[in-house]
């Protein structure tokens, strides 16, 4: 229904009236964000896992399955699944594509992590009597998943903004209900799309926070942790 | 109906049209980018307080926002206050100005990189603090930058299709054209996701040629 501003208030007060519904934008996107990221590890793992240790004609299946999920815009993904021939709700639609994306960026940072448990210790497992699955479940996967944090988190950070993708298949998330604010109350888009700005800027940098400090208690000591380097990205 | 090969057929001198669109706002983009973001970089690394200040607020904010947010800003919000952009001027300077800051990143990245002995002994030598720039830190991270950058190359052309949401007729905007008509949606994204796989694929390519011979002998051992 609409609810233009009432006569000699200051536009601002939009952003006061309105706040219930940005915050449930917000908590949509909080939604699409955690649906996407365990889709992301869950595909990224298993995809590292199936490139690393896969048979030759699977490990080659994966990467190229990877290549041509990173060589495609999130959005033409989006409306592919959005016009798939059976029909899914918006939220699955966007964590489906979106986590495609996400899963096969996260696949590259699990590869190398993977790669960089020295192999002798998935030999010394195999000697122990452990099968190769127990070996990558019980002594690789844990050393990697904490060395990957790091550039996981980037790939989380970058998540977070483009949840907001989520927003053309037509999930009520931020900027959804900024069109609707937008459309209410008649007008004002510069005012309501910069909150919207600095609500995404809030939420990144909460993210990022969040981020670190799971990154600093995970740390393996003596490894460099992000914090110790200075914050460089490189 | 015509069959998805027919379809792909006759759709595909427009997608191609469309594609050129797309690559052209991109590197239109990315140049604007490359300049805004030296600048940015140079501002928060050799600029005074207030420069500083300026420039590490811009690209802080502009990377903790979405793309397609900033578009929204300058597309539907600007007008509010008098500034009207047509679709495609409006998204190239909203994904100008955010490569910009994603840019300023890795140069700003580039420059710490070289060791400030070598600009202080370019100071010895007599050179003004200009001439040790152009000459000395310059030249080495501008090489030292490439291989990072170029992701962001890869990173801006799959994000030009952000354009197509205020009506920018590049390469997702002309298969929404066609496919409004003949409703064939699904069949159509296919072909544009096959066409920006091998665009992408085949920027990566050039890419990792360019880096190898931009490379710095001894400097990082390729992967």
């Amino acid at each position: 229904m609409p609810r233009p501003l009432p006569a000699g208030a200051p536009e601002v007060s939009i952003i006061l009236r309105e706040l219930p519904w940005f915050l449930r934008g917000v908590l949509v996107t909080l939604e699409v964000l955690s649906g996407v990221m365990a889709t992301g590890i869950i595909l990224g793992l298993v995809l590292s896992v199936i490139e690393v240790y896969g048979p030759r004609p699977v490990s080659l299946l994966a990467t190229v399955i990877e290549r041509a999920l990173r060589g495609v815009p999130p959005i033409v993904l989006l409306l592919l699944v959005f016009y798939l021939p059976w029909d899914l709700p918006p939220l699955a639609v966007a964590i489906v594509a979106l986590g495609l994306c996400s899963g096969a960026y996260q696949s590259q940072i699990f590869r190398s992590a993977i790669r960089s448990v020295p192999r002798g210790q998935l030999e010394a497992g195999l000697s122990l009597g452990m099968t190769q699955v127990q070996t990558v479940l019980h002594v690789v996967l844990p050393q990697a998943l904490r060395r990957a944090i790091g550039p996981w988190s980037n790939e989380f950070a970058s998540q977070i903004k483009d949840t907001s993708l989520a927003y053309i298949v037509g999930v009520v998330e931020i900027l959804r209900q900024a069109r609707y604010v937008i459309a209410y109350t008649f007008g004002h888009s510069l005012l309501v799309y910069g909150f919207c700005a600095l609500i995404y800027f809030a939420l990144t940098r909460a993210g990022n926070h969040f981020i670190y400090r799971l990154e600093e208690r995970l740390h393996i000591p003596g490894f460099e942790t992000r914090r110790l380097a200075g914050k460089r990205r490189w | 109906m015509v069959s998805f090969w027919e379809l792909a057929r006759d759709s595909l001198p427009a997608l191609l049209g469309g594609a050129g669109v797309t690559v052209e706002l991109t590197a239109i983009c990315i140049a604007a980018g490359f300049i805004l973001g030296w600048a940015l970089a140079l501002g928060r690394i050799y600029g005074g307080r207030f420069v500083y200040a300026v420039c590490t607020g811009y690209v802080e904010f502009v990377r903790g926002t979405p793309l397609l947010v900033q578009l929204f800003f300058l597309y539907y919000g600007l007008p509010d206050v008098g500034v009207v952009f047509p679709p495609l001027l409006a998204a190239g300077i909203a994904m100008g100005l955010n490569t910009a800051a994603y840019q300023a990143e890795y140069f700003r990245g580039a420059i710490r990189s070289i060791p400030r002995g070598q600009v202080e002994a370019a100071y010895a030598l007599g050179m003004s603090r200009f001439q040790a720039f152009r000459h000395i830190v310059f030249p080495q991270a501008m090489r030292i930058v490439i291989p990072a950058w170029s992701n962001e190359l890869i990173y801006m052309l799959k994000y030009s299709s952000l354009a197509f949401v205020v009506g920018v007729p590049e390469l997702m905007g002309r298969a929404n054209l066609i496919a409004a008509r003949n409703f064939r949606y699904f069949e159509l994204y296919l072909i544009v996701a096959g066409i920006y796989i091998v665009l992408v694929w085949s920027l990566a390519g050039m890419v990792s040629i360019l880096d190898r011979y931009i490379r710095v002998p001894g400097l990082g051992e390729p992967r």
